[in-house]
């Protein structure tokens, strides 16, 4: 009786086997990289790329998609780059007003009846815009705390993974564990029962958006980081990257179905799939469509794994 | 008695709601004392599931006020409702199915807010589940999705009457039982008793008469948005029920011609669970029996038997009437004209072009043919009455080829001078040699047919021809197994 997994549990088991069989494939290409060092060049990348995972699952646990993440990150990304580094201040409350559009627009999508693909692509171009705005050609430089933050070295395991973790249990904290979290994933699951039960939709969906939009910031300031300095188009590749986290760490585009830790995983998974192609020698001009097959591999096995289990379910 | 003085939970008084122009409530006037169970019947569509919503606090009337322990409420809404402790469990599932019981317990209850609130979560659903259906072996950290149809139903049932800060006081049951078994549904009902005993009310819905008459104290009969009938339980019985209810009263409404079809050929076979399953040329056949026990899951099953799913046949034997016009019916943002060529396109083009003179003329055709009340085809579908875009879709599949024609409920929320049409043609269609498979929740709809199947628990458990086709020989069936 108590080896039968919940089906929360089976959804983590494949995002955790495809990540071990790469990194065992890492590995195994270059030996140098199972080091403390290697580990963390390896995927300290990925850190930006959890965040903003974690940013779009927020938004599909509420049957929502946003397609203006990427150029999101990048906006927060040149705002770290320039105000918050000169003038702290007014860059924090840059970066506060944007979350506040952020939960403004899930409200909207909510109250107007929007299709989010729609509103969010719109949105997109604006930050798009307001980043060009503000660095119209590559610059501006990282504040030093958060360069310290991105590169500090704590003991036994690389900063990389340390943030992975951080990034996973705070996620699970607040998605899987807090009644918010609950009430989120409720709306995605079933609105209609949510509203019965007296809750206000608005509120719920609006500290979806919300949340997300932390998630992004904290993704821009983290990529910034890294790079030291930022460029308007930095992040336009997380948008699609983030879900396709998501749908690898077993989270599902409808129904509110989705796992921070699978989340956080994914994104992992896809930082070392770039690292595998390129380990492999393929041509970067491949590495798009080899990454797309590696995630092709992954779903299928998904499904099949599903249609087991449901005939395992029916007696 | 006692009870006059006491003020009643819930009093809704003339309330009028209409949809469009469908009334779903004409002037209904109800009041819920403390302390008693309110069997509330009639037949589909008779309004039962608006009032309910009226008094829960998910719709306001249009005409009509909503009163609590004697206090007028101006500004009634769910959150009111639930405050004063009005409960209910519908009809359809109203869970998440992605999350555990436990976190649909913190969804239903607001006042299980803070720091551990999971462990007294669960306490509050595991207590009402063991007080409801002792011995239920259900976990509580278990994601709904993963429960069975019974199961799901067991944790609303406890759900609703559990107790997390304010105390459950109204609990509105609307068909509890459905998917309950016999053993299950009896602990439910002695439940009901028991809490109606200590002082709650409930309201109590449901088809199965024996349940009704025997657990309420008064029941209240509805019918066309009214209430026609009031009296305590103890004054019906099973006949003077359904009398009430209004079906004998129209029997000569409909009137069957008989036809002799047994030497016709047949012209599908199907091999369900319980009897075999055929059809006849120019048969209306019937799948009766209560909502939900496997009819669908036939047409569906005889639609996916006779089409392919890689390539759609040149001569296709079935079409499909949906019932759920907007989950799988109408495209709505098309033209009446585009919502019924739909299915005939291959008919209507050369060399893969819809040759358009070709479609307006049959669209113009079969807009006389079945009476489509609109000035123009190319006007939205959504311009038109439910009845009429059910009218669309009749003539969508009546304008194929298909010889058997299968029929989901496709007369839901129709209009009566529409059904009677629709009727006509069904019966013209099949005069003409055309197989009618109709799957309907309507009585009168079900004699309509030649021959009847009559499903329990997704098996095909009696099949009546010719004049044993009645509403008696239907409901003995339906409920066979169930009433012992």
């Amino acid at each position: 009786m108590k080896l039968r997994l919940t089906s929360d549990a089976m959804r983590l088991l494949i995002p955790a086997l495809s990540m071990t069989v790469l990194l065992a494939a890492v590995f195994w290409l270059q030996p140098r990289a199972m080091s403390y060092f290697g580990l963390n060049l390896l995927l300290n990348l990925a850190v930006p790329i959890a965040l903003a995972t974690i940013a779009q699952m927020l938004v599909m646990a509420v049957n929502d998609l946003d397609l203006s993440i990427g150029a999101f990150v990048s906006f927060v990304a040149c705002v770290t780059a320039t105000f918050l580094r000169d003038a702290p201040l007014i860059g924090t409350l840059i970066l506060a007003g944007a979350v506040g559009v952020y939960a403004l627009i899930g409200v909207v999508i909510y109250l107007r009846n929007l299709p989010s693909i729609v509103v969010t692509l719109g949105m997109s171009f604006v930050w798009a815009g307001l980043a060009v705005l503000m660095l119209p050609a590559p610059g501006g430089q990282a504040p030093d705390w958060v360069r310290w933050l991105m590169t500090v070295k704590p003991p036994l395991m690389p900063m990389a993974i340390v943030a992975s973790i951080v990034i996973a249990i705070v996620a699970h904290l607040i998605v899987m564990r807090s009644s918010l979290g609950v009430l989120i994933r409720g709306v995605g699951g079933n609105q209609r029962s949510v509203e019965r039960a007296g809750w206000s939709i608005i509120a719920a969906r609006a500290a979806a958006y919300g949340l997300a939009g932390l998630f992004a910031v904290a993704a821009g300031i983290a990529l910034v980081g890294l790079t030291t300095s930022a460029d308007a188009n930095i992040a336009l590749r997380y948008t699609l990257l983030s879900i396709a986290g998501v749908i690898l760490g077993g989270g599902e585009f409808t129904g509110g179905r989705v796992s921070p830790i699978g989340a956080v995983i994914g994104a992992l998974t896809l930082t070392l799939a770039g690292s595998f192609l390129s380990f492999l020698r393929i041509s970067p001009d491949w590495q798009i469509g080899a990454q797309g097959a590696i995630l092709i591999i992954v779903l299928a096995l998904r499904l099949v794994f599903n249609r087991v289990e449901k005939r395992g379910a029916r007696p | 008695m006692a009870k006059d003085m006491m003020k009643a939970v819930i009093e809704v008084d003339g309330a009028r709601v209409s949809f469009g122009a469908v009334k779903a409530l004409d002037g209904v006037t109800l009041s819920v004392m403390p302390g008693e169970c309110i069997g509330l019947v009639g037949h589909n569509g008779a309004g039962k599931s608006t009032i309910v919503n009226v008094i829960n606090g998910g719709l306001t009337p249009q005409e009509g006020t909503v009163a609590s322990d004697g206090e007028r409420l101006d500004r009634y809404n769910i959150t009111i409702a639930r405050g004063r402790g009005v409960r209910c469990v519908f009809q359809e599932l109203s869970l998440c199915p992605n999350l555990s019981i436990v976190e649909n317990t913190r969804i239903m209850h607001h006042e299980l807010g803070g720091f551990g609130w999971r462990a007294k979560a669960a306490k509050v659903i595991e207590k009402s589940l063991d007080a409801v259906f002792p011995g239920h072996g259900i976990d509580s950290g278990q994601p709904v999705g993963d429960l069975s149809i019974a199961e799901r139903q067991m944790v609303e049932i406890a759900m609703a009457f559990s107790d997390a800060g304010i105390a459950p006081r109204l609990v509105i049951l609307d068909e509890p039982t459905s998917s309950l078994d016999a053993s299950l549904a009896r602990q439910m009902l002695d439940h009901v008793r028991r809490f109606v005993a200590s002082g709650g009310s409930v309201i109590f819905i449901s088809h199965i008469l024996h349940e009704i008459l025997e657990t309420s104290d008064r029941i209240v009969v509805m019918k066309d948005g009214r209430v026609v009938a009031e009296r305590p339980a103890g004054e019906f019985d099973h006949h003077r029920l359904v009398e009430a209810m209004g079906s004998v009263a129209n029997d000569d409404a409909f009137q069957r011609s008989a036809r002799e079809l047994a030497a016709a050929p047949v012209v599908l076979k199907h091999q369900a669970a319980g009897l075999p399953f055929t059809a006849r040329q120019g048969e209306i056949i019937g799948l009766a029996g209560l909502a939900g026990h496997g009819q669908t899951e036939l047409l569906l099953a005889l639609h996916a038997a006779q089409s392919n799913s890689w390539w759609p046949r040149r001569d296709p034997l079935v079409t499909f009437v949906a019932g759920d016009r907007r989950l799988n019916g109408v495209f709505e943002l098309w033209s009446i004209l585009r919502n019924f060529s739909i299915a005939s396109l291959g008919d209507l083009s050369r060399g893969g072009v819809v040759r358009t003179a070709d479609e307006a003329e049959r669209g113009a055709d079969w807009k006389g043919r079945i009476e489509i009340r609109t000035q123009d085809m190319d006007n939205g579908i959504l311009s038109l009455s439910g009845g009429n875009q059910q009218k669309v879709l009749f003539a969508r599949a009546l304008a194929t080829r298909a010889p058997v024609i299968l029929m989901d409920d496709p007369m839901r929320g129709v209009d009566v001078g529409t059904k009677q049409e629709v009727y006509e043609i069904i019966r013209q269609e099949a005069a003409k040699g055309r197989s009618f498979i109709w799957y309907s929740t309507e009585m009168d709809e079900v004699r309509l047919c030649d021959r009847v199947y009559v499903f329990r628990e997704r098996v095909i458990t009696a099949e009546l021809v010719g004049d044993d086709v009645n509403e008696t020989n239907i409901i003995a069936a339906s409920f066979e197994g169930v009433a012992a």
